[in-house]
């Protein structure tokens, strides 16, 4: 009984306390305790994420337009509906190649960061503090920023201001697809917004490897910098990294803030959920279409997760294999 | 009492929590910050959708007709414009659905059972409202929902800068398009129709002597009219003398009036905040015709209210409806033209606005009569997407614009199907 011991230790008992007695009762039940504790969350994830989940791939079988009650099945048509649409294949497509581009590059970043604020010997809370802070902006704060302020197509946007400087033209960052500036302004609002929280998590994994394993490096012959980086710093990451990848892949397939203040309204650069949004939510409120495009975006995260955890070798070792 | 009994919720202790909290939700009830209007009803509730206006004092106009209303409580939720249409729907589907709501009529909403027939309500005094309005709320004889206001809209121009550049007002989109050349200047732009140019789809149309549906509900956009001046439109688009990345929307008058453009298209409601910024240095004129066989056009467009067929209220709705957009003359005309400028539904209210009579209003009126076009009920929101792509495909991306409206024919002929069989 050592907990009932250590409470004893902390608290002087009363002088004729008698030691305390097993509880009788569901009160004093593990099992008991467990659901008091943990029932409250399940009910509401069986609420709000299991039950609208089944809803939704429920739904994906039927004619529901303008309800969510529907009584017309109609099988795989709304499957084969979204799978034959241009704009949502086209959406998965634009946004494999915008992950593959915006993973690799946040990934470079994060670390870049993180290895300068790792080195910093004065006002290292500060840069912290300034990388990290965007993370707390809300995406939706930042592309209307991005939009009105830094990016706004006329003479007094200020990017447009600063080209001018330069007798460069004003440019329509947002409007015109072609050339496609937009993907600047994405890119940057993405970049800028996510990069400081990816810089804390490798932070963290810097601190985690041993000076010892430098001390050895640098006795064996390991010249600092690019050979000790290459050699010893990245593969500590390796778990981190996968980890960050992760997370960096699904993040990009649930873009949706900064997408939809940022381009309102075009048949590019939009990522999937953006999509959907059009499809369920937005004006055409067809929640079998939606429903459908969301189980196929599911499905195919899943795929891209399981094919990425197993190239990368997720969960098969931790920082120090 | 010992440690153990300590860490527990005593009995009194529980009901006491209770006890508070019945409290403080009945105090919360009871507050006058509770989103309600005010109104002493007779106890029953309504809640009443609205977008947005951006003219200053619609806000309060549409509260205080609702407080003046002492059969129920009317509350108002104002929600912005961007997004009152997916908030509208998606509300509409639950308990929270408003009883009563502002949009334009849509077949698909009677189709799906959302909106209530006002054909009682109306029917007394429909000789009195504009036929085109009554006929774009009307489905197999039935009237569902009562126009607030008509809204034309057409091109507004700055008379200093057409003189200065030695321009006529167009009257073909040619015309039109040498005039955005000629207006730019260093820091002006010729013309500004928004960013994405939805504003100018139907007129365009129009213009080109199509529509979008014909009579009996099939496609009638996909015209040679059409497809030319869809060529002239990207030309336009690529030309360098469109207003592209403006802060506001073209609904808003602002970069007209703070001279970023020499011709904007925007809608009546903008003449009082344009003739407070410019004086009498503007004018008005339709979309110019898209080929020589089209002919000018202006859209009327406006907000109409709905009852919410599947609300609680549906009756209440209904008076509160009959009430303020029927009996209520005078907050009608109020509406109409006290805060922007638009034109009367109901043709007695039109005929003794004395602020349309005169000037720019007037001319704006004219246009209304000679060159307007009015909602299509059976021209659905999935339908008006199509056509947003088609712009957005062909006029912004260069894509071909017959490929463009083949897409766009699939996307209205399986919507079409869908709601016509």
């Amino acid at each position: 009984m050592s907990t009932t011991k250590t409470r004893d230790l902390a608290r002087p008992a009363p002088a004729k306390a008698s030691p305390a007695k097993p509880r009788r009762g569901l009160r004093g039940s593990p099992t008991f305790n467990f659901w008091l504790f943990t029932g409250p969350f399940l009910i509401g994830l069986a609420i709000f994420v299991y039950a609208p989940i089944l809803w939704s791939i429920w739904l994906s079988f039927f004619e529901a337009r303008f309800t969510v009650t529907p009584d017309k099945f109609i099988g795989f048509d709304n499957y084969t509906y979204m799978l034959t649409n241009d704009d949502f294949v086209g959406s998965l497509g634009t946004f494999t190649v915008f992950a593959a581009f915006i993973v690799p590059t946040t990934w470079a970043l994060s670390l870049g960061l993180a290895l300068l604020v790792n080195r910093l010997r004065f006002m290292r809370a500060f840069f912290r503090s300034v990388f990290f802070l965007p993370t707390a902006c809300s995406y939706v704060a930042a592309a209307l920023i991005w939009k009105m302020s830094i990016f706004s197509g006329v003479r007094f946007g200020m990017m447009n201001t600063v080209l001018g400087w330069f007798g460069v033209e004003n440019i329509a960052w947002l409007v015109d697809p072609s050339p496609p500036w937009y993907w600047f302004v994405i890119v940057t609002a993405r970049l800028w917004l996510q990069s400081g929280f990816y810089m804390i998590l490798f932070l963290a994994a810097l601190q985690n490897i041993p000076g010892e394993l430098y001390e050895a490096a640098a006795i064996d012959g390991a010249k600092p910098g690019w050979q000790t980086f290459r050699y010893i710093t990245l593969p500590q990451l390796r778990a981190t990294s996968t980890a960050v990848i992760l997370l960096l892949l699904i993040a990009a397939y649930q873009a949706f803030d900064e997408f939809f203040n940022l381009l309102s309204k075009t048949t590019w650069g939009r990522p999937p959920l953006v999509e959907l949004y059009y499809k369920a939510l937005g004006e055409s409120q067809d929640y079998g279409a939606g429903s459908a495009g969301a189980v196929i975006l599911t499905v195919l995260i899943c795929a891209v997760t399981l094919l990425q955890g197993k190239f990368m070798g997720f969960g098969r070792g931790d920082e120090s294999k | 009492m010992s440690a153990m009994s300590n860490s527990n919720w005593s009995r009194r202790s529980l009901f006491r929590a209770a006890a508070g909290m019945a409290a403080a939700g009945t105090l919360a009830a009871c507050g006058s910050n509770n989103g309600r209007s005010g109104g002493s009803g007779s106890g029953v509730d309504l809640t009443q959708f609205f977008h947005a206006y951006g003219e200053q004092g619609t806000e309060q106009a549409i509260k205080k007709y609702a407080k003046a209303y002492d059969k129920a409580n009317v509350t108002t939720q104002w929600i912005t414009s961007a997004d009152f249409e997916s908030k509208l729907f998606a509300t509409l589907l639950t308990k929270s659905a408003p009883d009563l709501f502002e949009f334009h009529p849509q077949i698909q909403m009677i189709k799906s059972g959302q909106v209530a027939d006002l054909t009682d309500i109306i029917t007394p005094v429909k000789d009195d409202f504009n036929p085109a309005d009554i006929k774009s709320h009307t489905v197999d004889g039935k009237i569902y929902g009562v126009r607030m206001i008509d809204d034309p809209q057409f091109f507004f121009y700055r008379k200093s800068m057409l003189e200065k550049a030695k321009v006529e007002v167009p009257t073909t989109l040619d015309e039109l398009m040498e005039a955005a050349a000629k207006l730019t200047t260093g820091k002006v732009k010729g013309l500004y129709m928004g960013d994405d140019l939805h504003s100018v789809i139907n007129p365009m149309i129009w213009s080109a002597g199509a529509d979008t549906l014909d009579e009996k509900n099939e496609i009638a956009y996909h015209t040679p009219g059409v497809i030319e001046g869809l060529k002239k439109m990207r030309k336009l688009f690529t030309s360098g003398h469109l207003l592209l990345g403006a802060p506001t929307a073209s609904w808003d008058p602002s970069s007209l009036n703070q001279g970023l453009c020499a011709i904007q298209f925007c809608g009546m409601w903008a003449m009082p905040g344009i003739q407070k910024a410019l004086g009498d240095d503007w004018g008005v004129f339709p979309f110019p015709k898209t080929i020589d066989s089209g002919k000018q056009s202006v859209y009327n467009g406006g907000w109409s209210m709905f009852v919410n067929a599947k609300g609680k209220n549906v009756e209440a709705a209904k008076e509160y409806v009959k009430w303020l957009w029927i009996d209520q003359k005078k907050y009608q005309e109020e509406w109409a033209t006290s805060f922007g400028f638009h034109i009367p539904p109901r043709t007695s209210i039109a005929q003794t606005a004395t602020k349309l009579k005169a000037g720019n209003a007037a001319e704006g009126v004219r246009l209304f009569n000679e060159f307007g076009h009015f909602d299509n009920i059976g021209w659905t929101q999935a339908m008006i997407t199509s056509l947003e792509d088609v712009f957005a495909n062909c006029v912004r991306k260069d894509m071909d614009p017959e490929a463009a409206l083949d897409k766009a024919d699939t996307a209205v002929n399986r919507e079409l199907k869908k709601l016509f069989g």
